[in-house]
């Protein structure tokens, strides 16, 4: 009886199709179930995007079916403006959540992290399989506020207090709709910290022979940073709801203030604050943010590297700038609170790290865009959304620039020009981190290839859509449109109506363009061309197994790692590039020391 | 143009890295021959311990940033005097640490093939085990006599805070105890892996060290 290895974690092959393809032990099928879960609550997030838009385009148009739905919040198929916040917060809490939180990190991260530093499995195989399954019922009780009787919070994907914990007096969906979010966010972090448990030990624990540090591709790098970053966000929120969730049935007071009145009623609590569930909630909600984009930062750049034939400028710095953006985004959540009437030093307090987070930002950039300059990139649907990632990053980016001065965000605050900017910067750049990951391990996944051209369409028509909805965006917020209104009767708003009907029709095009990758998907997984087991001719682990791999990753064997991750722009046997398990001597002036 | 040339891969003990995983260089067997490798991979359970531990860390940080912005927010804050119990139960808590301690070096020499006698080495991991519900349940005295006072949850932030903390660290005992317990189910099948052993352990003594700092600040803020 003695110690056994880190690398002894085995499990063997399932049998039946309940532990093959439900409750599976295998990481390969968890990310799967992982990114199935986020593509379903991807398209609900996006109906639920066009249902707001139709109404803020046209403001008395009737949406059919909609009445079926909450015969309250959508009389004759016309959104009440309660409804619409409504539908607002839960496309915000499922996009944020079990989008851009589970598909780039814990679908692909789960699929082929174990697979890019050698592993058989992540270590502790049942808590990855509760870690989804855990989100899942998250999901689920989420998406049930649906269908209770005054329908889901309203409240935003912030939850502000006092509003979350002063019950149904402050709304439709403010009593059991805010204790039903509470519970999926809680369950929400468990199910992640889980995840990032496995995450950080497979990293550290389970790298085969040769695979140091700093030989780990940059999307493994990535997701390690990320799971790093979870465990500390997901622990603070977590407490937060449970908070709030005793503000609601236990009677407690930790965040509504007393003397409170609402519809003339005094609410019956006493010296809650406030602000506290701000500083909680944004010591989470920033660096969830890096959580969504940190992870496309390293398969962008995974997938650059594959289809430029050569490294980036420098792999250890591209490590560093991902890892000072883990560490910054602890120390600029201030930002988010600079109205909250915080003090005028610590809003400067909060302004310098949030323009100093910029740096490893822009040397990113800056790598990607000089690795590229000069460099023949083979250009296909993921290449093309891996550039389309940078560009809406840097678009994104820019607008970040003016938020974090806090003379200029009290005005901007609150208005459109604050959700263009998450929205290019976060949403929409993380999408098609993930868009470019799936073009691109599609293949491994499945033993299938994407169809190319409809990618290609895909990307077009998307990355065209994108500006055409969130550029107008930040020109409605300099107009002074303030986000979450339903209709615009104000005299300044009216003349933004016509801007609106725009962005609503680019809206409309640009989610239709998403069918055409769903079509892709489905078609592709049962009708795809065969995928030979390294399409792209990439150097990394995951390519030098069988398509798809084995129950075991290597199919009994344990590769050994000879070269850095990305050996390309050499001469070799194979081609211009060696793989990393290859024991094939080749002369580089790519590798770094 | 600078060119490196790769070394051809060598084997050997001596050249394999004592640190971490992965090694550096390209000191790899040219076989694969796994075993190499397994002789320094630290085993996973020692590293998810201190990941666990920082979680729980974050956690109960939150908390107490929470009771030190709600005490000074408003004037509602009552303050009232820890129950005595909690002083006893502390004493427990440290006992069943050093319980397990002296239960964690007699099974590291019953695995090591000590050839004296060590007695039966879950002997003491059962009184570990007994004081670690004793600690539970003197915990549950001590809400007990806070609600013949008066002190419910609801009462005051600061009744709030202490039924918050104390039970959330309770649960986490409980869930140390679960773990003592699958220590004891794999000593009894004699798989135990020694990695095992000591990520339990370190969870209980952390569980000592959080506790002595929960009553430190409920003294102090309360």
């Amino acid at each position: 009886m003695h110690d056994t290895s880190a690398h002894a974690v085995q499990h063997h092959a399932p049998t039946s199709f309940i532990r093959k393809h439900v409750f599976s032990l295998d990481h390969k099928v968890i990310g799967k179930q992982y990114y199935a879960l986020a593509l379903a609550a991807a398209l609900i997030g996006m109906v639920l995007s066009w249902i707001m838009r139709i109404h803020l385009g046209w403001a008395n148009a009737a949406i059919p079916g909609l009445h079926t739905l909450s015969p309250n919040g959508a009389p004759g198929g016309v959104l009440t403006p309660e409804y619409y916040l409504q539908l607002m917060t839960m496309h915000g809490t499922i996009m944020v959540f079990f989008v851009l939180t589970t598909a780039p990190f814990a679908a692909f991260g789960n699929y082929f992290l174990p697979i890019q530093v050698g592993a058989e499995d992540m270590p502790f195989p049942r808590f990855n399989m509760m870690s989804f399954w855990v989100t899942f019922i998250a999901f689920l009780v989420l998406v049930s506020s649906f269908f209770i009787s005054d329908g889901p919070t309203l409240g935003g994907w912030t939850q502000y207090a006092p509003l979350n914990a002063i019950g149904s007096s402050g709304g439709p969906g403010q009593g059991l709709g805010v204790v039903l979010w509470m519970i999926s966010i809680a369950l929400f972090c468990i199910g992640q910290l889980l995840g990032s448990l496995n995450f950080i030990t497979t990293t550290l624990d389970l790298r085969v022979k040769g695979m140091s540090l700093m030989r780990l591709p940059l999307s493994a790098w990535a997701w390690f940073i990320t799971s790093c970053m979870g465990l500390t966000a997901f622990s603070v929120l977590m407490p937060a709801c449970i908070l709030v969730i005793l503000d609601h049935v236990a009677g407690t007071s930790f965040f509504v203030p007393s003397g409170l009145v609402l519809n003339d009623q005094l609410v019956p609590h006493s010296g809650g604050s406030t602000l506290l569930w701000q500083h909680l909630f944004w010591f989470f909600g920033h660096p969830e943010v890096y959580i969504a984009i940190v992870p496309g930062i390293g398969i962008v750049s995974h997938i650059l590297i594959a289809n430029m034939r050569k490294p980036m400028l420098s792999q250890r710095v591209l490590i560093y700038c991902m890892g000072a953006l883990a560490v910054l985004s602890y120390m600029v959540y201030g930002h988010h609170m600079f109205v909250s009437g915080m003090n005028p030093i610590s809003s400067l307090a909060f302004s310098f790290p949030t323009l100093v987070i910029t740096i490893p930002a822009t040397i990113t950039v800056l790598i990607w865009v000089f690795s590229l300059y000069g460099s023949r990139l083979r250009i296909n649907s993921a290449s093309l959304f891996a550039l389309g990632f940078i560009s809406m990053f840097v678009s994104g980016g820019v607008s970040g620039f003016f938020l974090a001065q806090p003379s200029i965000d009290i005005m901007l605050h609150a208005t459109y020009f604050v959700v263009g900017h998450f929205h290019m910067v976060m949403g929409v750049a993380a999408m098609f981190g993930i868009f470019a990951g799936t073009y691109f391990w599609f293949p491994k996944m499945s033993g299938r290839m994407m169809n190319e051209t409809l990618g290609k369409v895909h990307f077009w028509l998307s990355f065209v859509g994108t500006y055409c909805i969130f550029m107008p965006f930040h020109y409605l917020g300099l107009a002074g449109n303030i986000r979450r209104y339903s209709t615009f009767v104000d005299d300044f708003l009216q003349p933004l109506i016509p801007v609106h009907r725009w962005i609503t029709v680019a809206a409309l095009i640009t989610g239709a363009a998403q069918l055409v990758f769903v079509y892709n998907l489905i078609h592709s997984r049962f009708w795809g061309k065969p995928a030979p087991d390294n399409p792209w001719e990439a150097t990394s682990l995951e390519w030098s197994t069988a398509t798809p791999p084995p129950w075991d990753n290597f199919g009994g064997k344990h590769p050994v790692v000879y070269h850095d991750p990305y050996q390309y722009g050499v001469q070799s046997s194979v081609g211009d590039y060696v793989m990393q398990a290859s024991p094939e001597q080749v002369k580089t002036d790519h590798e770094e020391k | 143009m600078a060119t490196t040339v790769h070394e051809p891969p060598q084997a050997g003990p001596r050249r394999v890295p004592d640190h971490g995983n992965g090694g550096g260089g390209n000191l790899v067997p040219a076989d694969g021959d796994r075993r190499l490798a397994v002789d320094y991979s630290p085993p996973p359970s020692s590293t998810a311990i201190w990941v666990v531990l920082f979680a729980i860390s974050m956690m109960f940080a939150a908390f107490t940033s929470a009771l030190v912005v709600r005490k000074g927010s408003s004037l509602d804050w009552r303050s009232f005097s820890l129950p005595s119990i909690l002083f006893f139960n502390t004493l427990v808590l440290f006992a069943s640490s050093v319980t397990l301690e002296f239960a964690r070096r007699r099974i590291a020499a019953f695995m090591g093939n000590v050839q004296e006698r060590v007695g039966s080495p879950s002997r003491w991991l059962y009184v570990t085990l007994c004081l670690g519900v004793v600690f539970v349940a003197g915990q549950y005295i001590a809400w007990s006599q806070l609600r013949a006072e008066g002190l419910y949850l609801a009462t005051n932030p600061s009744s709030s805070f202490f039924y918050v903390l104390t039970v959330t660290h309770a649960l986490h005992v409980l869930g140390g105890l679960g773990g003592i317990v699958y220590v004891i189910r794999k000593l009894g099948k004699s798989s135990l892996r020694r990695s095992t052993l000591d990520a339990a352990a370190r969870y209980w003594h952390f569980m000592d060290l959080l506790w002595l700092y929960l009553l430190l600040l409920l003294w102090v803020k309360l």
